[in-house]
């Protein structure tokens, strides 16, 4: 999942930056990500995982940084399981 | 004999309608010179209006959102542009008061506003980034204890009138142009040069001319939070609604006028209904609407608070842009209905019933962070966030 979500950053996140040399928990606002470069990173994610967020998931702790939106899929996943 | 009243008296409201009377007075005035409310602004400090916002702990009233936005649409019915930058400056105040109170030297600060009622102005925009104050092309240079900031600030409202300024910027000069700190200056820490002058439509008094900023501080002063979480979790929020309780005292006292006048009329030739009095059910109908979404919108504001994830999600974003978009479009619906209400009187300046200022201040509404540009933003997130379907949640 790691390496997915790293190719849709690189794609939509239009980071300044190289992804590669960005850490896991490092702060991904902070390293130039916009809100609109976030949706479309969402879509991304959402298409990639067919998964859909629900709302109390949209926020900006969700897409803090690369481990945060891991941890975000996972729950999503979850919440289907056991729905 | 008459003793003045107390100035420390708890209700805002009355110490509020003071201001107002004396911002009424020099509306016009303020309005064809385009000069500085000063005495609409002497009589918030007077009244010790400034402070309010700020925690009782540190020498404030503790006022919350709601209140200020009723203090601003108050004030709006008086005269905009003093009403504005009463708003501004308790918007400014807001980031201070929801981000600033954990840092030594920001809590200090928030004493000394409320204490000698200093007027805060800030710079978000800046030559060269479109208009979008989340992202910055100056930034902030920290040596030692000391940070330094130019920015070619494009508009700093009533920057030549400020006690300090609350500027953002890049947080150092390698970062992203949206890794953004707000740094707050005080006047003799930096130097302004005019390079615009505010020569416009509405909104004259607001005297928000371009200048080249130069500013250097105790580092200290950089607020310890990121700009983005401040941008989300309160100036967004407190704009569109502090701004919306401005608008809609522009059209609640359009309104007044165009209701003054089919009164009148109506005097005058009893028995036969006046020409107006159709429109004027038809525009207490617009501004109950308004009426409606800014206080609905401050509720969800003051529900959100204790939540900073509900703050940051993109729920409430939408939500508060609805407001914006809403109240800015609407205002002006209302003046142009009080218009063809008061008809010729209400076009000619000078009457009773003169709304020429009132329509040119109330287009300022869907300018200021352009309309377009709200939604854009809005119809990205829509891409994902679902709209909300409840009547009360």
């Amino acid at each position: 999942m790691n390496k997915t979500i790293r190719e849709l950053l690189a794609k939509f996140g239009k980071l300044p930056v190289s992804i590669d040399q960005l850490a896991d928990d490092a702060d991904l606002y902070a390293a130039g990500l916009t809100s609109f470069a976030s949706v479309q990173l969402m879509l991304g994610i959402e298409e990639a995982f067919d998964i859909e967020f629900p709302d109390n998931l949209l926020n900006r702790k969700s897409f803090a940084s690369i481990s945060a939106i891991e941890t975000t899929v996972d729950i999503i996943k979850d919440n289907r399981k056991v729905a | 004999m008459n003793f003045p009243v107390k100035i420390t008296e708890q209700n805002f409201t009355v110490r509020t309608a003071r201001v107002a009377e004396i911002a009424a007075k020099y509306a016009d005035a303020v309005d064809a010179e385009g000069r500085f409310p000063c005495e609409a602004v002497d009589a918030m400090k007077a009244e010790r209006l400034l402070g309010i916002q700020v925690p009782r702990h540190l020498g404030g009233e503790g006022a919350s959102t709601t209140e200020v936005a009723e203090l601003c649409s108050v004030l709006g019915q008086a005269c905009a542009a003093s009403a504005m930058v009463f708003a501004m400056h308790h918007i400014k105040l807001s980031s201070l008061v929801e981000h600033g109170t954990e840092s030594e030297w920001h809590a200090g600060f928030m004493r000394r506003i409320a204490a000698e009622q200093l007027l805060i102005a800030s710079a978000t925009t800046e030559g060269g980034i479109g208009g979008n104050l989340r992202n910055s092309i100056c930034a902030i240079e920290v040596s030692g204890d000391s940070c330094r900031l130019e920015k070619d600030a494009t508009v700093i409202s009533y920057g030549s009138h400020a006690d300090a300024i609350l500027i953002t910027s890049r947080s150092h000069p390698d970062a992203a142009p949206s890794d953004q700190v707000l740094t707050a200056f005080l006047k003799d820490q930096y130097t302004l040069e005019r390079t615009h002058i505010w020569n416009t439509l509405g909104m004259r008094g607001t005297c928000s001319d371009g200048f080249l900023f130069k500013g250097q501080a105790p580092a200290v002063q950089i607020l310890p939070k990121p700009f983005a979480e401040i941008a989300a979790q309160s100036m967004l929020a407190s704009s569109h609604l502090l701004w919306s309780g401005v608008w809609y005292g522009i059209a609640v006292d359009a309104v007044s006028r165009a209701q003054a006048f089919v009164r009148a009329a109506a005097r005058k030739s009893p028995g036969v209904p006046p020409p107006g009095a159709l429109r004027l059910a038809e525009v207490s109908t617009l501004l109950q609407m308004v009426k409606s979404n800014v206080v609905a919108g401050l509720k969800a504001y003051e529900d959100a608070k204790s939540d900073p994830d509900k703050l940051s999600s993109m729920g409430f974003a939408v939500a508060m842009n609805n407001v914006k978009i809403a109240s800015s479009e609407t205002i002006l619906e209302i003046v142009n209905h009080a218009m063809l209400i008061c008809g010729i009187v209400g076009y000619k300046n000078g009457t009773p019933f003169s709304l020429g200022r009132h329509l040119r201040d109330a287009h300022s509404a869907q300018l200021m962070i352009s309309n377009d540009r709200i939604l854009g933003n809005t119809s990205s997130m829509l891409l994902v966030h679902k709209q909300d379907t409840s009547l009360l949640g």
